[in-house]
């Protein structure tokens, strides 16, 4: 309690002290200027948004992970055909070693299997037996064995291989029975009972109905799937998921009535540009139409087009100043040349100009950096008129003042009575006018840009990212790659206008506050 | 004042020589090739001359076969005459073409300047009499922000939230399809293209009122700092009488001359807003016809645009000097 007290007393006591240090306070030109500069909120407001944006560009093309021109890839799921699946439903048959059954019987046989026991065609007679479902011996009258009318395949696992009629033989007999264990050839299979054929756990062949086919060349289509196929089709079920090779992929299956061919669509993924992908995730502003991080984008435009205005303002500074300096200093004849040159830059339109030869420059296919290039130089050539009138102005009042004829009589050359004693003394009109001014050029980059005639991809600019609005279906839907842009040039232009409004109001010293 | 108005035009007919100049060098440099492959397709369209004979014709026309100092020459003997010859685009003459367009620009750029005056001065004159309250900041704030704001992205905006999701105005053009195919009374015709004029003329509206309210406010502070009005004051007279009477009448003398110099400017059209809203005026066909590399249309394009910035300027000066008796004095 008591050392606060103290602590008051010792502030109040320095509050009325008369030392030295408080009695007189001096404040430098230039404290005066930053003093009225930071008591307009305006202005304060504008550096704000300016230091944020240069930020913003210089520093964040550090910072974010990506690069100008890097293109972003996702995995796009497209249906395509993978395989075609057909029932079976005509007998096929397996001919006894020795035996034959002509064309013609088979076809009879077709007709009466599962009808009748007995078919006599041309005098010969054939019985028929169901040793299965779907399975039928076929004997003649001696009771030997004609061979076996079957409407189950075997499908062997390999392509192209082929089996020998033992094997054949037993195999379908034994998935009459569901399955098991045969002999053939002398070696030892085992059949489960969704008919798959395995010999010392290697998959040698399938029984069954269906009819697998690959529709990918170059690709087999494993045992799993033709087992989760057929339940599919048993369950009359029309999508399935399957993880095969450790990938889990997603089936369609639709039945064609008339081909009688049940089609498996595999959902493929295929790598495409990561178009127009909402913010979120990775791309916190998302992409645009190239596939390219808007955020990064942002940022590396923001360095182009805020170089792109230093440069045009500089280049336009140094030429009037220049030339303006040397029209005010010397008057005359002089002086109306360089006014005359003056006027006649003022009154070529720039725009236009611009406009046409960017599409020249299309035309000529130059390259986007030597654009870059040619675009400042040209705005800086075109732009110099107003700050060579400004300077002038000023300079044909300074010049009557008394300082200039110290400096005249102290005998101080030409060159450093204008750009050491009278140049100075425009500065702060000058800054005023270069700040508003790198607003405008901006805004002139931006709108060359938006009408793709100034600087062009890879590079980016404010102006061509929204460039892209140009489709009316990115105006509609993908707001996140224009808008961010547009605010971002809105946010850069007030804030060179507000400070170079707020600084104006600063510099004069005839201002109240 | 007769003899001030016929030195600045005599020196404005001087500058336009030269700038004419620069203008005809510029399109000399544009590549050959350009008028080349102009006259490749002009030689693929059907029952047209073999590509040598438009190249030697179109060459001839221009006078591209001659050095640079012969060739302005002839075109400006051509200039004089008013004769800017045929526009490559839109393969009528330039001057019907321009005739064609100029009034849909004309009326849109008067309705804006209108709306401009109507708004922008007494918001200034507010801002400078209040100076330094928040409706001096907000109004500041909004004329800079006016100022700020790029063309394409306003309007782009503008589009976005009254075509897309308000649905009230349509997204470009001057009339709408119904009236296009023509079942629409002239009443009803003229109302749909008034309709579609309200989204262009609020974005030249509301970008240029900036500067013109910013300017009537410096003119303004100035004036409220003067002598005289301190003066009016020590009189007794009411604020409003202040104001208005001895303040605003003077702020004019500058108001007048910057309007004055600003008619001209209602032929020139706007180049970019009329792009982006598909309005088909002077400067919408420019901006087609320069993108297309159509050089006799450029050209009168340009010439034409110095023609006007030349007579703002003089408009201006010669104003000044009947609204200000002290310049002619001096």
């Amino acid at each position: 309690m008591s050392k606060d007290m103290e602590k008051q007393n010792d502030l109040q006591e320095e509050q009325y002290s008369l030392n030295d240090d408080r009695r007189v306070k001096v404040l430098s030109p230039g404290a005066l200027v930053a003093k009225r500069f930071f008591r307009n909120r305006l202005a304060v407001v504008g550096l704000t948004m300016l230091v944020s944006m240069f930020l913003f560009s210089f520093v964040g093309g550090w910072v974010v992970p990506y690069s100008e021109d890097q293109f972003f890839y996702t995995l796009e799921y497209q249906k395509k055909e993978y395989a075609g699946v057909t029932e079976n439903t005509e007998y096929h048959y397996l001919v006894a070693p020795g035996q034959e059954l002509p064309t013609l019987v088979r076809a009879n046989l077709g007709i009466v299997l599962g009808k009748e026991d007995m078919l006599i065609y041309k005098g010969a007679k054939y019985y028929i037996e169901a040793v299965g479902e779907e399975l039928y011996e076929i004997t003649d009258d001696k009771g030997a064995l004609l061979g076996l009318a079957y409407m189950d395949i075997i499908n062997p696992t390999q392509s192209g291989a082929s089996f020998s009629y033992e094997f054949s033989y037993n195999a379908l007999m034994t998935c009459a029975e569901g399955g098991g264990s045969f002999e053939a050839d002398g070696k030892r299979y085992d059949m489960t009972e969704h008919g798959v054929i395995t010999q010392d756990g290697q998959d040698v062949a399938n029984v069954g109905r269906l009819i697998v086919q690959s529709r990918v060349s170059g690709r087999s289509i494993p045992q799993i799937f033709k087992d989760r196929v057929a339940e599919a089709i048993e369950n009359g079920e029309t999508e399935f998921t399957l993880t095969v090779d450790g990938q889990e992929r997603e089936y369609t299956m639709t039945y064609d009535p008339g081909k009688r061919i049940y089609s498996v669509m595999e959902d493929t993924p295929t790598q495409v540009y990561d178009k127009y992908a909402p913010p979120g995730g990775i791309h916190p502003l998302g992409t645009e139409g190239n596939g390219m991080d808007v955020l990064t984008r942002l940022m590396y435009g923001g360095r182009v087009s805020l170089i792109i205005g230093f440069i045009v303002i500089l280049i336009e500074t140094v030429i009037g100043v220049i030339l303006g300096g040397i029209s005010g200093y010397f008057g005359g004849w002089v002086d109306n040349l360089i006014m005359r040159i003056v006027d006649i830059f003022y009154c070529v339109p720039s725009m236009p100009l611009m406009i046409i030869l960017g599409s020249a420059m299309d035309a000529m296919m130059v390259e986007p950096q030597i654009r870059m290039l040619y675009l400042m130089l040209l705005l800086g050539f075109l732009g110099w008129a107003g700050i060579a009138r400004l300077v002038r102005g000023q300079i044909l009042s300074l010049r009557e003042q008394e300082f200039m004829t110290a400096a005249e009589a102290s005998g101080l050359s030409v060159r450093r009575r204008i750009f050491c004693h009278l140049v100075p003394n425009v500065i702060p009109q000058l800054i005023v006018n270069m700040t508003m001014g790198l607003g405008s050029i901006i805004i002139t980059e931006a709108t060359l840009s938006y009408l793709g005639l100034g600087v062009k991809f890879p590079f980016a600019s404010w102006g061509n990212i929204i460039n892209e609005v140009n489709n009316s279906y990115v105006l509609t839907e993908y707001l996140w790659v224009w808008i961010p842009a547009g605010i971002c040039l809105l946010m850069t232009v007030l804030g060179f206008n507000f400070v170079g409004d707020g600084l104006r109001d600063a510099f004069d010293p005839k201002m109240k506050r | 004042m007769r003899k001030f108005i016929a030195k600045r035009l005599m020196l404005s007919v001087v500058i336009l020589f030269f700038v004419t100049f620069i203008i005809y060098v510029l399109m000399r440099c544009l590549p050959t090739s350009y008028v080349e492959a102009q006259a490749i397709r002009l030689a693929q369209q059907p029952g047209s001359k073999p590509y040598e004979e438009w190249l030697v014709q179109l060459e001839a026309q221009y006078g591209l076969d001659q050095g640079i100092i012969p060739g302005f020459f002839q075109q400006l003997g051509h200039l004089l005459r008013l004769d800017f010859g045929d526009s490559w685009k839109f393969t009528i003459p330039v001057l019907e073409k321009f005739r064609q367009v100029i009034g849909i620009s004309f009326v849109m750029g008067a309705v804006a300047l209108l709306l401009e005056l109507v708004i922008a001065i007494p918001l200034g004159v507010v801002a400078a009499t209040k100076q330094y309250s928040m409706t001096d900041y907000v109004i500041s704030a909004v004329a800079l922000a006016g100022i700020s704001f790029p063309t394409f992205f306003f309007a782009t905006l503008l589009k976005l939230v009254f075509s897309v999701k308000l649905g009230w105005f349509e997204l470009n053009g001057l009339h709408s399809t119904a009236a296009i195919v023509g079942n629409m009374s002239a009443w009803q015709y003229f109302m749909d293209a008034v309709w579609h004029m309200v989204m262009p003329v609020t974005t030249l509206v509301v970008l240029s009122i900036g500067s013109l309210m910013r300017y009537t406010r410096t003119n303004m502070l100035e004036v409220l700092n003067a002598d005289y009005i301190r003066t009016a004051r020590a009189k007794g007279l009411s604020e409003g009488k202040v104001i208005y009477h001895h303040a605003f009448r003077n702020t004019l003398i500058p108001l007048v001359t910057i309007i004055g110099g600003s008619l001209p400017g209602l032929f020139s059209g706007a180049l970019i807003t009329e792009t982006i809203f598909a309005i088909p005026g002077i400067g919408k066909v420019s901006y087609d016809a320069m993108v297309a590399g159509d050089i006799p249309f450029s050209f009168f394009y340009l010439t034409f645009m110095a023609v006007l910035t030349l007579a703002g300027n003089l408009i201006a000066d010669i104003l000044y000097a009947v609204v200000d008796p002290r310049v002619r004095i001096s």
